[in-house]
């Protein structure tokens, strides 16, 4: 049983390998390979979060996760600038925006991509990326407003979701949570047809 | 290794840092800079990375997420068997879950970011990744402004409260651990053996 699903996972990685091989030849500028990799290996990278998870579990019975970070400046905001409305919304009754866990989590975590990327000579520095601008050309305006709607929709599909790529795609995951995997499935799914259309067409 | 299903673990651990907020705040920090020191090393915080990813070119995310879950899967419900940990169950929910997911999925290929690597994108001076952030602030405010007529209707829809795989299969939860991370495992090495990066 497991030897045939091992085949059958074999199988459909050879599938798309090779979709991918094909889809090399098209135009080099539009294959991410053409462009620098990683510092670290994938898998490096992926146990050190494994792990950090196993302390985060432990000593603050936190869950990593980012996308409520953006519920909590949005509620923030709100109730600086509207106080009486933000409070009567149903998702801030349920979690009130204030300096917690989630906030500083995400707040430390451009502190520590900015030592890395300091520290392995990886500072981008670039207002428009440049797989982006192969592509769609060197408009910031352009940029600036898929990345802006895509923000939209991404943190409304969160909240929606119960979490993003993070909360479900590792944490939820990980203590293998049926939401958490029908959820991520959905976010590559969602995204691999897009990302295709855009790329591809 | 770990215990039949029977003998879950249900008793919530009095954490007294998790009601101590300055040391939680602390806490916070400290996870929240390794995080994004690794995703950053781990280069998903790189915009042709990812959507490398989702045109299928590029399998960094996928290694990345399915090791830190094998080994995040082996750590935590070790120290969950021990007593030393709470699970935090999400609830299964079909349509908000796909719904929501799929609308992600689309804001994702958009933006190339997502919220956790949005941030070490920041950071390493991919300044449209502040357009996105904003976007990301944005859409959360839209759904708190809907989350009233939401939790009466989407939010309704295929709801099985929380779920897990272990509470599906008739089996012990042990043996649905150690098998779920032998798939995955099984699962990275054909894909190492077959992706070009």
């Amino acid at each position: 049983m497991s030897t045939l699903i091992l085949r059958l996972f074999a199988l459909s990685i050879a599938a798309s390998a090779a979709y991918s091989q094909a889809a090399l030849a098209i135009e080099p500028a539009l294959d991410s390979r053409n462009y620098p990799g990683a510092a670290w290996s994938p898998y490096l990278v992926g146990a050190g979060i494994g792990v950090l998870s196993w302390l985060t579990f432990y000593f603050y019975d936190k869950p990593i996760g980012a996308s409520s970070f953006y519920a909590t400046v949005a509620g923030m905001i709100g109730k600086a600038v509207a106080p009486k409305h933000t409070n009567e919304l149903d998702y801030f009754k349920d979690n009130p925006p204030k300096l917690n866990w989630e906030f500083v989590f995400v707040l430390a975590a451009v502190a520590g991509a900015a030592v890395a990327a300091w520290s392995g000579g990886e500072v981008f520095n670039e207002w428009v990326p440049e797989m982006w601008r192969a592509r769609f050309g060197d408009s910031l305006a352009l940029r600036g407003a898929f990345a802006f709607g895509g923000g939209v929709l991404m943190a409304f599909g969160a909240r929606l979701a119960g979490g993003c790529t993070s909360g479900h795609g590792i944490s939820g995951t990980l203590q293998l949570n049926v939401a958490s995997w029908i959820a991520v499935i959905c976010f590559f799914v969602g995204g691999a047809i897009v990302a295709n259309l855009m790329f591809r067409i | 290794m770990l215990d039949p299903g029977s003998a879950v673990k249900k008793t919530k651990i009095d954490k007294s840092t998790s009601s101590v907020p300055a040391k939680a705040i602390v806490g916070g920090i400290l996870a929240g800079f390794v995080f994004g020191f690794l995703l950053q090393k781990g280069g998903v915080g790189t915009y042709h990375i990812l959507i490398g990813q989702l045109l299928f070119q590029d399998w960094t995310v996928v290694k990345i997420m399915l090791t830190a879950i094998v080994v995040g899967m082996i750590g935590i419900f070790t120290l969950h068997h021990f007593a030393k940990v709470n699970l935090h169950t999400k609830p299964t929910k079909l349509g908000p879950n796909i719904i929501g997911g799929l609308l992600f999925g689309v804001g994702f290929a958009l933006i190339g970011y997502c919220p956790g690597t949005a941030a070490a994108a920041l950071g390493q001076g991919s300044w449209d990744a502040l357009f996105g952030m904003a976007g990301l602030v944005v859409g959360s405010w839209l759904y708190a402004e809907m989350s009233d007529p939401l939790k009466r209707t989407v939010e309704k829809w295929g709801n099985f409260g929380k779920l897990t795989f272990y509470d599906l299969l008739p089996v012990p939860k042990g043996v649905v651990v150690v098998s779920a991370a032998g798939l995955l495992t099984g699962f990275l090495v054909v894909l190492q053996a077959f992706s070009v990066r």
